[in-house]
């Protein structure tokens, strides 16, 4: 049987007051697969995603990725663990105004002190696969919002992570530009990336995902496979 | 509660670091202000001030005691104008005898001369004088000294007061400060009988209806003088002339004290205008909330101007505080200089400082919150969210592409998006290096001052004084000190190893054509320039008839280099060119420098010892080939510093902390803006890997850039300021300065004060940076 790449177990999330954003959840990711993480606002989808991120900490429970326990790193771990395993895209891109594009993109690695003819190749390499190569040095706010986000995945692909996280990618999207993103990230589980998304879209969902979970009030209540799509 | 006074509330509570800030600044610019502004008006009249506190006298009369009677002094009293008396005292002008110093053989012979008063008690009226250390003189053996005489003269010492054997010793059980200048020394009226030379005459003290003009003091010296018998009065004193001497002495003071009173101001109004603006400029966005609820633009104003005046009241009366109690240790060394121990700051001065810099935060904060009022709801929202788009990209491009780890490269672009910002925090910083840089120049200026004014270089002097402990005072028998040739004394110092310099110097009284009174020529075998001795101009004397003099007698000669002086010495006078002009400040008489002739007997020699070797160890080797010459080596003991360079030290030490402090928290208000308004940027990097060490790294080098810029501008305009108030500090003490004290900085300590800048700014950084650094990413993201 294969490995999990993630694991949750008995993971529960409490801030300082009121019903627990997540409580007692478990569940395992296999390596390859597409899981979108659906429900209403509120449910506890992003707190979800956060902690397989290491963005957060359960107050209950382990969560290991790729046989590590990331509950129980520090700040300075957390931050090695992402830029070595997890890519991240974002609702509303979290592209940096300041840089351009390239620069953008090549972020990540630069942070784990790649070097600099490998860096370069694999964001050119990036850009060209995106079809957003033209911009390389443009500043994100000359963009549309559909290249945007694919800038956005070029950067969370740069470290070639093992696990893609995507928390809305879709929402800030007009509708050409979702479909854009949405034909994005099924070719890339298409070339076996393992995949996250939390989603509203379940047009999103349909057209990506090999699997659903329904969270609700801080608990799985649905966990479906999805038939491929033809 | 109304819906203002709960956003006032919920913008002092809720944004602490942002009124921590203010309230600090606040109070460091008080502090500061209030020192700079304070000392300047302490400084503004500070005898006046401590002539009205002692009572001090406007007139002083000596008169001699075979001519008049107490009686007929103490009815000197009521004539036309004297409002108020003191005395008479008994008086003697008595040389005093210090301890041998160490390494000296037996007593030594010489001493200064003191102007001892009878006193019983420091008295309450007239000339009240002010104990500042130990005790006054209950009885004959006790003695006081005054502060203030130049010669450093611990408590508990035993002087022998008076010349020859027998002369009467003395505990030195204290030191008073007389403004009005009386005395040297006092003692109770009793121990003067038993001086030698007794004493002659005695001291009256009187204050005036009218001493504004030197007329008025005269007419009442007539009018005393008239009052007694014909020939009683042997010498008077108007306290305008004690006044021009205090006030000549002070007026050292008053450039150095404008200088950091200035930059005090100024850093301040700065500090406190950009914490304020950059405060108000921060919250935009909440502004637009307020208004989309439906606040006037008045309302916004009076509501940021509260949220700015609440910590700034608070800081600005901890300001106060804090001001007053560091003005305590500064002022009491003030009030040594001055002579008075009631130097304080003035309150309508806390008044003033106070009210001026909460103005100045409630203009600062009107300004900011009234363009904010005044923007549509919806543009202080956009605003207020929206980075400065399109600000610094060029250099974040060029930065990219360095050869640098990406946070630091990162960083180091980070100035550049928000130019405004940047250049406040460079102001700052350049006040903060300039202050450091002036600081620390001044106090090398005046340490050489120190040592080019007292000639101390010397480790020992060679003289014929005392040389047999057997016949401790052979002055009494009336010999010549012991004399040597030269050959032989050069011969022996040349033979001892450790000897790296010499000269021998006579010095006898002198008439100088052209000035009044009695002077000094001093003969040199050769240079005294290793021994602290310091050229203005011109060139040291070569030859006999050379000689090189002090700016004060050129002016008062009216001579300049290459002219002659004529000079009558023991009977024969002599015409000597002026080769070179010496710095000898505080040299009452004119003392004239001059190369010895070559068969020249000096009176002493002072040596000079090499590197590493003991001057004691050094004495006690050469004296047993001296000792044959009749000479005998003594070490000299090194004096501690001057009181008003002690002063100065720690005044300007103190100032300049403030002003770094000041410095400091601008930079960390800054950092603090830039942080909160880039945390969500910061999440980002966080997100994408950044760890907590990266992202200090990341924040400091923001700062990096700003303090070597800050540090470069800082440095020269420290420099420049240096070179303003040095020369200015001279002119004050009527004199010019050598190079050797104008020219103090090298090269690398000029380096590492324009880091100093760089250290300052990353000092102000760090905590920000350490909150930057231990954010929680999700948190990060989640902030708008």
């Amino acid at each position: 049987m294969t490995e999990p790449l993630i694991e949750l177990r008995g993971v529960s999330r409490r801030y300082d007051s009121g019903p627990p954003a997540l409580d007692d959840v478990s569940l395992t990711v296999a390596p390859g697969e597409a899981l979108a993480i659906l429900g209403p606002s509120g449910s506890g989808k992003s707190t979800l995603l956060n902690l397989i991120a290491g963005l957060d900490k359960p107050t209950g429970g382990t969560v290991t990725v790729g046989g590590t326990r990331i509950d129980t790193l520090g700040e300075a771990a957390s931050a090695r663990y992402r830029r070595a395993r997890i890519g991240l895209v974002f609702q509303f891109f979290n592209l940096l105004d300041d840089l351009t594009v390239f620069d953008n993109v090549v972020l990540p690695a630069q942070l784990a002190g790649a070097a600099r003819r490998e860096t370069h190749r694999r964001a050119t390499e990036l850009l060209r696969g995106l079809g957003i190569d033209r911009h390389a040095r443009a500043y994100p706010g000359r963009l549309s919002g559909g290249e945007r986000q694919r800038v956005a995945v070029a950067r969370a692909l740069m470290n070639r992570p093992a696990l893609l996280l995507a928390d809305e990618p879709t929402g800030a999207l007009d509708t050409a530009s979702g479909a854009e993103v949405r034909r994005l990230l099924t070719e890339l589980h298409a070339d076996g990336q393992t995949i996250v998304l939390v989603t509203h879209d379940r047009t999103l969902a349909a057209e990506c995902a090999t699997r659903t979970v329904h969270v609700v009030d801080g608990r799985i209540t649905a966990d479906t496979v999805l038939e491929p799509a033809l | 509660m109304s819906a203002l006074t709960k956003v006032v509330r919920s913008g002092v509570q809720r944004r602490w670091v942002q009124t921590t800030v203010i309230t600090l600044a606040t109070a460091a610019a008080v502090c500061s202000g209030l020192l700079g502004v304070g000392l300047l008006v302490a400084s503004n009249a500070p005898f006046d001030h401590a002539f009205a506190v002692q009572h001090g006298a406007h007139l002083t009369v000596l008169a001699d005691r075979s001519k008049t009677t107490p009686a007929q002094l103490t009815a000197s009293g009521d004539v036309a104008g004297v409002t108020e008396t003191a005395g008479p005292f008994p008086v003697a002008q008595v040389m005093v005898r210090p301890p041998a110093p160490p390494g000296a053989i037996g007593t030594p012979l010489h001493g200064p001369v003191f102007t001892v008063v009878g006193r019983g008690a420091p008295g309450d009226g007239v000339d009240a004088i002010t104990v500042t250390e130990g005790t006054w003189a209950t009885g004959p053996g006790e003695i006081v000294i005054a502060a203030g005489t130049g010669w450093h003269i611990p408590l508990h010492s035993t002087l022998t007061v008076g010349e020859g054997q027998g002369a009467p010793t003395a505990t030195v059980v204290g030191v008073a400060r007389s403004v009005s200048d009386t005395a040297d020394a006092w003692m109770v009226p009793a121990a003067l009988a038993a001086l030698k030379p007794p004493t002659t005459g005695y001291q009256m003290l009187y204050r005036l209806t009218g001493a504004d003009s030197a007329a008025q003091v005269t007419a009442a010296r007539d009018a005393v003088t008239q009052a007694l018998p014909a020939g009683a009065v042997t010498g008077s004193r108007s306290w305008l002339t004690v006044k021009q001497e205090a006030t000549g002495r002070t007026a050292v003071f008053v450039p150095f004290l404008l200088a950091f009173g200035g930059l005090s101001l100024v850093l301040s109004v700065l500090i406190v205008g950009t914490v304020i603006a950059g405060a108000v400029g921060s919250t935009l966005r909440r502004i637009g909330i307020l208004k989309s609820l439906g606040f006037t633009p008045a309302q916004v104003v009076r509501a940021y101007v509260a949220q700015a005046l609440i910590p700034a009241a608070i800081g600005a009366g901890v300001g106060v505080v804090a001001g007053n109690l560091l003005a305590v240790p500064v002022l009491a060394r003030t009030e040594q200089l001055y002579g008075t121990v009631a130097l304080t700051i003035a309150p309508w001065v806390d008044v003033a400082v106070l009210l001026g810099v909460l103005a100045l935060v409630a203009v600062t904060a009107t300004a900011a919150a009234g363009r904010a009022g005044r923007l549509s709801a919806i543009d202080a929202l956009a605003v207020g969210r929206t980075p400065s788009a399109g600000r610094g990209q060029f250099a974040a491009r060029i930065a990219a592409r360095l050869p640098l780890p990406r946070p630091v490269s990162l960083g180091l672009a980070r100035p550049f998006g928000a130019p405004v910002r940047a250049v406040a925090m460079i102001v700052a910083i350049a006040f903060g290096a300039a202050a450091v840089t002036l600081a620390v120049g001044l106090a090398t200026s005046l340490n050489r001052v120190q040592v080019t004014a007292d000639h101390s270089g010397a480790d020992l002097v060679v003289d014929g004084f005392a040389g047999d402990p057997s016949n401790p005072d052979p002055g009494e028998a009336g010999k010549e000190p012991t004399t040597a040739d030269q050959d032989a004394v050069t011969a022996v110092l040349d033979r001892q190893p450790g000897t790296a310099h010499y000269y021998g110097v006579t010095e006898t009284d002198a008439v100088v054509a052209g000035v009044s009174g009695l002077n000094t020529l001093s003969e040199f075998t050769a240079s005294p320039a290793w021994s602290g001795y310091e050229l203005v101009s011109g060139r040291w004397f070569t030859r006999p008839g050379e000689a090189v003099v002090p700016t004060e007698l050129l002016r008062a000669t009216d001579r300049q280099l290459g002219d002659t002086l004529t000079v009558t010495h023991d009977g024969t006078t002599s015409t000597l060119r002026i080769v070179g002009e010496v710095f000898d400040p505080g040299n009452n008489d004119f003392t004239v420098l001059a190369r010895a002739a070559a068969d020249a007997r000096p009176a002493s020699w002072q040596v000079g010892v090499t590197d590493g070797t003991d001057p004691s160890a050094y004495a006690t080797a050469v004296n047993a080939d001296l000792t044959a010459l009749g000479l005998t080596a003594h070490v000299i003991p090194s004096e501690g510093p001057d009181d008003l360079l002690v002063i100065i030290d720690a005044l300007a030490g103190l100032l300049t902390l403030l002003l770094v402090t000041v410095a400091g928290l601008g930079v960390l208000n800054a950092v603090v803006l830039d942080v909160r308004d880039r945390v969500h940027d910061i999440g980002i990097h966080k997100a994408l890997g950044m760890t907590p060490r990266q992202t200090l790294t990341a924040v400091l080098s923001s700062v990096a850039l700003i303090g070597l810029v800050g540090g470069a501008l800082g440095v020269p305009a420290g420099l420049v300021l240096h070179g303003i108030l040095v020369p200015a500090m001279g002119h004050g003490a009527g004199t010019e300065l050598p190079a050797v004290v104008l020219s103090v900085y090298h090269p690398v300590q000029l380096a590492v004060l324009a880091l100093g800048g760089l250290a300052l700014a990353v000092a102000g950084a760090l905590l920000p940076a350490g909150w930057a650094a231990s954010t929680r990413t999700a948190t990060a993201l989640r902030t708008e």
